[in-house]
Order: C-alpha cells, then structure tokens, then sequence
C-alpha cells in the first residue's frame, strides 16, 4: 500500500523528461493551429444549435499539460447560456469552473492550458457562431471585453494600481469604439460610474485604486465589464472577497445592470445562496464534469444527483436546528489519473450496481433537468456520454 | 515631500559625519604610510642629518598628522567644509583639480555603460518574461548567469586577448593612440573614444546580467497578477497588455534601483579602469590608495559617501513619483 502510494505521487526523472517533452509537442502544435486560423474565417466560423442561446459549450475539454502529467480541468462539458439568462455554475473549490469561464475568454495560462477538443461557440448575431476554442487571438481581442465581459473574484487587485480609475474605464471603451472622441469616452465613463452607484464620479474618476474599498472596486471592475454593452457578462465569484452586505448589494446591481442592459450572466460560486438568489439556470460541476443542470427550480427543490443532494445538506439553513452539519465525506480526487468511472462513485452513499461500470452518461429526467447518475437509468432518457479527449493523439 | 527631503538630507549629513570619521580613523592608523616611507627615504640619503624618527616626526608637524585622532579630523572636518581639501601627497597639486581632470572620463565611461546596459537589458529581460521557460527565456538567464558570475579582470583580460593580440583592433591599455599629438581635435576625440571601448563593454558584460535578471522576476510577477489578466479580459491588445499595462508596473522597481545608482556613474569604475589604465576617478583613488595619500583618499571617499546617500535618497523619492500608492511623509 505505501508502495503504491509513493509511486503516484513520485515521478522518476525519465518520467518527467517524457512528459515535459510530450507538452511541449503538443502544446506547440496547438498554438501553430491556432496561429494558423487567422488565415481562413472558416476555421473558426460555425453555426449555433439553437439561436437563442448566447454561448453554447459542447463538449468542452480544457487540459492542463503539466510538469506531472495532464490534468484534464474541464472534461466533456456541455451547456448553453440562453440570452437574458443567469446562469450559475456551481461545484466545490478545483471542480473547473473558472477554468471553464477562461476557457470562454480564453484567458488560460497558456501555453500550458488548452481547449483540447470540443466547441465553445459564441453567437454572432448574424446566424453565425464564433467556436472560441480555434478563434486567433486578434479577432478574440474585439470580443473580450466588448461582446463577453469577465468580473473577476478579487477586486483588490483586479485593477492596475498604476493607472487611475477614469483611464482604466476609458481604455475599454476607447479599445472597443476607436470613433468615439475622448470627451464622449469621459461622459460615458462617468455615466457608467454613476451607474454602479458611485456617488461621486468626478472625483473617483481621478483616483488611484488603492483609494477606494473593495465594495467600490468591484463597482468599478463591474463598470469596466459593462462598459461596452456586452451579450454576456461572466462573473467568477464577484462577491467572495466582499462581506455580506456589499454582496447583497453587488449580486442586487448587477441583477439590475443585466436586466438594463439585456445582458445574461454566468455567475460561477460555491456559494448556494446566491445562486439561489439570482440564477435562472443551475449547472453542478464536480471533477471537470457537469453532475447535473436545469432549472434553479428543478437543482433547489428536486436534486437528483448524489453530489448536488449532499451539497443542499451541508448548506446551513436559518431557523433549522441541527447537532453537526453534514459534510460530503472524502474529498477530491486527484485530477491527473481520472478513473474510468463516476467520478463521485468513492464519496457516494447512494451506490448501485451500475455505478462499477464506465463514467455514466447524461439522463434526461424531465424538460430542463439533466443529470449524470446511474439511479435515473430506468426513468431518464439517456443522452450522451461526456467525451474525454485522448491526448496521445492529439500529436 | 519638501519636508520629507529636508529631514533625509539632515540624516546623511549626520551619517556623512560618523562615516568620515571612520574612515579618517582607519586612514591615519595604516602601517607604513606615505609619511612613514618619506622618512625613511630621506634618513637613508647620505648626509641626512637626522634619523628616521626625526625626519618622522618633522614631516608628520609638517603634513599635520601630529594632531591625534579626534582632533585631527576636526581640523580636516572644517577645512573641508571651507572647502580647502589640502594637496594631493601623490600627486603633488590640489586635490580638487586632480579630481577635476579624472572624473568626467569616468563619467563618460559610466554613462555610455549605463545607457548601453539599459538598452540591452531591460527588453532582454522582458522578451525573456514574455516567454517564461521558452529557448529564449533559457538562453538568455544563461548568459546573465555567466556575465554574473565573470570577474571584471578575466572578461578584461579575454577582450583584450581577443581585440587587442589576435585582431589587433584596439590597443591594450590607455586612453590615447601613439600619435594622438598628430592628430586633428576630432581625430583626437575619436581616438580616445576608441579607447574606450573596451573598457566600456567590460562595465556592460558585467552589469547586464543582473539587471537583466531583476527586469526578468520584476516582470513575471506583474504577469502573474490579477491586473494583467483584467487589461486582457478588457481586450487589451497583447503589445499593448506588456508594453503598458504590465510594464508601467515592472517600471516601479526597475526606476528606483536605476535612479539609486545614477550618483554612481561619477563613482568610477576601479578594476576596469586599472586594467584599462584609463586616467578616471576609480584609477586614481586607487593608485591614492596605495601611496597612503590621505588627502585624496579622505577627499575621495566622502565623494564617494555622498554620492551613495544621494543615491538612496533619488531612490526613495523616484518611489514616490512613479508608484501612486506610495507616499511620502
């Protein structure tokens, strides 16, 4: 047993030199693929299944190459953000959520992080869809911030110290609408500003970040996401580093700015609470993979999977007693070597036969409510298994 | 900020103060000074009169060392303060005009280094950033590494085996060609230009590699923060993402420790300059040095001295002029 032990976590040095020689293959092919995009619109072009939705995730694998082998982040994710839709994400700390909204920016460490395989498509408006995974990096420069904005978790330090807060506004906008004067630029930033609920613009307009409280920075870093009108608006735990009250009035502001600007939201957190509070759609991530999704109705009040049951249970609830809060034991599993089976199945207290077989697939247990456990195999329709992507032939 | 510049200036005076007595302390306790070897030399001339001692002690009333230590550096002190440096002992002419005619080739020498070494390192250090564990990124923090760890003698002594005895393109040693008196005053000029070229690239080999290195972590560590991946999430172009956003912040460290260390450039470069017997600052404090000439050596160090609070003085206050967070009080 401690033998076993030692060999998982130990890497010989021959190992190491393997691995290190495969990512740089592999991650040097995939950055000439995408070099190589700007070329031909078509690469990168495709349709969306669905005109109504904003960005479509079909199958998303986003791989990590690492110094230990390849960590498959986000393995097989499929969802869709529907226009005019909150749709929250949650799953506990290291399940691939950020990973899957950088995948949608394409804000991964790269060269080591990649979308391996699958499409993000993003709705052009126009009957056509961007698959961000293949897009070159000129023509996403015009999408972020202007087209999908991003509000990241910790305000304090979101912004560039350096500059003030106006050229910080300005700048996406001037980016984005190199027509508009810098007079125009100004009066719209200040408009923004007041938008956000910043009392006194002019003067914040000429401070330094480090002048203002978290609360006002976020404001700000929701400012600069929602300067450009964008169709969707990302927000990576916008309120975990805020105390309660501010986060009740940030998660308010934004529900209001969204719904002025006919913008949806995914809203990524392991925070219950809120996405309860502000979400339409619920996706439940563990491991890389979605566990469950549908409405916030069918997550809140009729949980299906194991996961998502044991999360509820763990959630303290005002006015309820209880001796001990239940905890979902085990934690984790190493992200490096996945087994080949429900990913959940070691933390579960509700095995079945079924669950020593293959990763299973997704069940349709009614309209809007989908999820990844063997129990729904008599009463789900049974759609399709998340695809893992095999990086040995991806060279 | 006036206030705060005031009361730093007063601290390096009181500094300046304990730190010359120190060195006037270590000066006048030498074994065998140039006193010492005056004497001796003028007691071993036949017919000398008198004996070592003698000649001791007469030249020691003669150059004012009898005074003792403590009173000793007073007269100094407010000699120096009247501006009244003495004569130079090896030398033999005022010390501030032999100061006078050695400092602006070391700082010429400085200069040109400081400017080169900025131009090379700086994007070197930042396109090595850029491409973190990359062939160049690998490359480069070798050569850093090696132009680190090379003493100034050896890149010397490797340049002028190199340019001087196999290419023959520079001459070894001196700041002027054989027939400089023959030459029009800009060929004179070139000349000695051409002197200094060898000099200079010694001072840069050795100096890029740990700025070289600093730009390098100044930088990753301005990539690495939330910041940046904001300018991106904005759309920010990646040229521009580097070149502004993430280098006005690499620019905090990178102008403080530059700003720090121009008051150095009239420093004098000491080993290259002997090597190179380039006539500047460093190579004449040195060749003082040896003599035991207390004058310029006192004279030279208390330039030196103030020269170094100077430096942390630009420093702190270039903190507060390009990071908005600091303030000074």
């Amino acid at each position: 047993m401690a033998e076993e032990k030692k060999k998982s976590s130990y890497i010989s040095g021959r190992e190491s030199l393997k691995i290190t020689r495969f990512n740089r293959k592999v991650t040097k092919k995939l950055e000439e693929e995408r070099a190589n995009a700007i070329k031909d619109p078509k690469l990168y072009t495709t349709k969306m299944k669905d005109e109504n939705n904003v960005v479509e995730f079909d199958n998303v694998c986003t791989y990590f190459f690492t110094d230990v082998g390849t960590v498959k982040s986000v393995d097989g994710v499929n969802f869709s953000i529907p226009k005019h839709a909150t749709v929250g994400v949650v799953g506990e700390s290291g399940c691939g959520k950020s990973v899957t909204s950088l995948s949608l920016m394409q804000l991964l460490a790269r060269p080591s992080g990649q979308v391996v395989g699958g499409q993000i498509r993003l709705n052009q408006g126009d009957g056509t869809a961007l698959d961000i995974a293949k897009t070159p990096n000129s023509v996403l420069e015009k999408i972020r911030g202007a087209k999908i904005s991003m509000i990241f978790q910790e305000p304090m330090t979101a912004l560039n110290p350096v500059f003030k807060i106006g050229q910080q506004v300005d700048e996406v906008l001037q980016i984005h609408n190199p027509e508009m004067s810098p007079e125009d630029v100004k009066a719209h930033t200040l408009h923004m500003l007041e938008l956000v609920g910043i009392a006194n613009k002019e003067g914040v307009y000429e401070m330094y970040p480090h002048e203002l409280s978290g609360g006002m920075r976020q404001r700000i870093c929701i400012a600069i996401a929602l300067a450009c009108s964008p169709s969707l608006i990302i927000a990576d735990e916008p309120t975990t580093a805020l105390d309660v009250t501010i986060q009740a009035q940030i998660l308010e502001l934004l529900q209001s700015l969204k719904d002025k600007m006919n913008a949806s939201i995914m809203l990524i957190t392991h925070d219950l609470g809120v996405v309860a509070g502000m979400a339409d759609y619920v996706v439940v991530m563990y491991s890389g993979r979605i566990v469950e999704k549908g409405t916030a109705d069918d997550i809140f009040h009729h949980p299906a999977h194991p996961y998502t049951i044991g999360l509820m249970k763990s959630k303290p609830v005002v006015g309820k007693k209880v001796d001990k809060l239940y905890n979902i034991p085990g934690s984790v599993p190493n992200p490096v070597d996945m087994p080949n089976y429900c990913y959940f199945r070691d933390r579960c207290e509700m095995q079945c036969d079924k669950c020593k077989g293959q990763y299973p697939p997704e069940f349709k247990i009614s309209d809007t409510h989908v999820v990844s456990c063997y129990r729904y195999f008599e009463e789900g329709e049974q759609l399709g298994y998340p695809q893992s992507v095999d990086v040995s032939k991806l060279i | 900020m006036f206030k705060y510049t005031l009361r730093r200036i007063l601290y390096s005076v009181l500094i300046l103060f304990f730190v010359m007595f120190l060195v006037y302390l270590l000066m006048s306790n030498m074994p065998s000074g140039y006193i010492e070897q005056k004497a001796r030399e003028l007691a071993s001339r036949p017919g000398a009169g008198k004996s070592y001692s003698e000649w001791l002690e007469d030249l020691n009333a003669q150059y004012g060392m009898d005074k003792g230590v403590i009173r000793g550096y007073f007269v100094w002190l407010s000699n120096a303060i009247t501006g009244k440096w003495g004569d130079s002992w090896a030398w033999t002419k005022p010390v501030t005009q032999e100061f006078h005619e050695t400092v602006w080739f070391s700082f010429i020498l400085g200069l040109v280094s400081f400017i080169f070494e900025i131009i090379i390192a700086i994007p070197l250090g930042i396109t090595a950033a850029k491409k973190q564990y990359s062939f160049t990124d690998y490359f480069t923090s070798v050569i850093s590494m090696v132009c680190i760890s090379m003493p100034t003698f050896f890149i010397a002594t490797i340049l002028k085996y190199v340019f001087s005895v196999k290419l023959g393109w520079f001459d070894l040693s001196g700041m002027q060609g054989r027939n400089y008196m023959n030459l029009s005053r800009t060929g004179q000029i070139l000349d000695v230009a051409k002197h200094f070229i060898l000099p200079c690239i010694t001072i840069i080999i050795i100096s890029i590699g740990g700025l070289m290195r600093y730009t390098r972590t100044n930088m990753l560590e301005v990539l690495n923060a939330d910041y940046i991946r904001t300018a991106r999430a904005k759309g920010v172009p990646e040229k521009k993402v580097i070149n502004y956003h993430a280098f006005r912040n690499t620019l905090i460290p990178l102008v403080t420790t530059l700003g720090g260390s121009l008051p150095g450039l009239f420093a004098g470069a000491l080993i290259t300059e002997t090597l190179f017997s380039i006539r500047g600052i460093g190579y004449a404090s040195y060749s003082s040095m040896t003599q035991a000439d207390i004058p310029f050596t006192m004279f030279y160090l208390t330039f030196i001295s103030i020269l170094t609070l100077l430096g942390n003085l630009i420093s702190d206050l270039l903190y507060a002029v390009v990071d908005p967070r600091v303030r000074l009080s």
